[in-house]
């Protein structure tokens, strides 16, 4: 498969510097397409179909949306059962408790139990709650997991480290652009007595796309 | 016949548990893509069938915000905002510009 690190210089090229060096990003321009996206900016931005302004408030928008939103949504919900229950009739009203608004896409919280694991794809695209956990990683919009997760989504979570039991039933959902999912994980044993918000720092982005579980405390 | 982008249930190898960082450039298509979504220009949807229409060679060999770069650029064009003589004299200028600046460095085949 084709990863999305195109910054990787290809391996038959002729330069000898950095091969082995991690993928990092740099100030050099590598694709095309990076010539024509600054191309098409600048018309629009000239044409005053968008301002700069507006293009750079927006990436400090997108940037400041984390997976931390989606933990706190799901700490309440561990905490707080009314908070739980209004979670999964309407999602998007109840992250709206917590400022965060998804206008234009309906969102559906779907938990996990002890018999129960869902995981979240999008197979046509990279449709995530994107207002709610910011940008998807590079992974779910890869092809292997699109393709894969949904014919064979135990091997799959295997491949991120998470074994289920061959009794708990695994359910796929796939997004689309008008709805979006937020998977809630189990409340892990051994977190009696924790803050809501020493919670909310234990629940990581994968746990929240289903790839993962929130793992128990150890002490 | 299924387009490039419908994936779902085809045999694929292991998933790459990467993440990756996104690029200035690629923040920038990311939410140049939110504005014109937020005023009303072109919708998810719209967006989404661009890309699928890309076809398999192109879908194929570009990565995720190359992908968007080429939709976005064939929607304005689309929608008579941007036309593709404007688009290719603008693309031949901000080339010679990072050439003469030292900061072109295309990939081979790009």
């Amino acid at each position: 498969m084709r990863t999305h690190e195109h910054h990787h210089h290809d391996h038959d090229h002729h330069h000898d510097h950095d091969h082995h060096s991690p993928p990092q990003p740099d100030d050099k321009v590598h694709s095309y397409y990076q010539i024509l996206g600054t191309a098409v900016k600048e018309l629009l931005i000239e044409k005053g179909v968008v301002t700069a302004d507006e293009v750079r408030r927006m990436v400090e928008r997108r940037d400041s949306i984390t997976p931390a939103n989606g933990a706190k949504v799901v700490a309440r919900a561990w905490m707080d059962p009314e908070y739980r229950a209004r979670l999964l009739k309407d999602a998007n009203a109840a992250v709206k408790e917590f400022g965060i608004e998804m206008p234009t896409t309906h969102l559906v919280a779907v938990e996990n139990t002890e018999n129960l694991h869902n995981v979240v794809v999008c197979t046509l695209c990279s449709c995530y709650p994107r207002d709610l956990l910011g940008l998807p990683p590079s992974w779910y919009k890869s092809k292997a997991y699109r393709a894969r997760v949904v014919s064979e989504p135990r091997a799959v979570l295997a491949e991120f480290g998470t074994q289920l039991a061959d009794n708990v039933e695994v359910r796929v959902h796939d997004s689309t652009a008008d709805m979006r999912y937020l998977v809630v994980p189990r409340r892990p044993g051994g977190t009696d007595g924790m803050s809501e918000d020493a919670l909310a720092a234990i629940i990581t982005r994968d746990t929240m796309i289903g790839v993962a579980v929130v793992e128990p405390m150890r002490n | 016949m299924r387009g490039p982008h419908d994936v779902g249930g085809l045999d694929f190898g292991p998933v790459e548990n990467s993440t990756h960082d996104l690029t200035l450039w690629e923040k920038q298509i990311d939410a140049i893509r939110a504005v014109i979504g937020a005023k009303g220009i072109v919708s998810t949807h719209e967006n989404r069938r661009t890309i699928e229409q890309l076809g398999h060679d192109v879908y194929d060999t570009l990565n995720y915000y190359e992908r968007w770069t080429a939709s976005l650029a064939r929607q304005m064009i689309d929608k008579g905002i941007l036309t593709q003589d404007e688009i290719d004299a603008r693309v031949a200028q901000v080339r010679k510009r990072l050439a003469d600046t030292g900061e072109l460095e295309l990939k081979e085949g790009a």
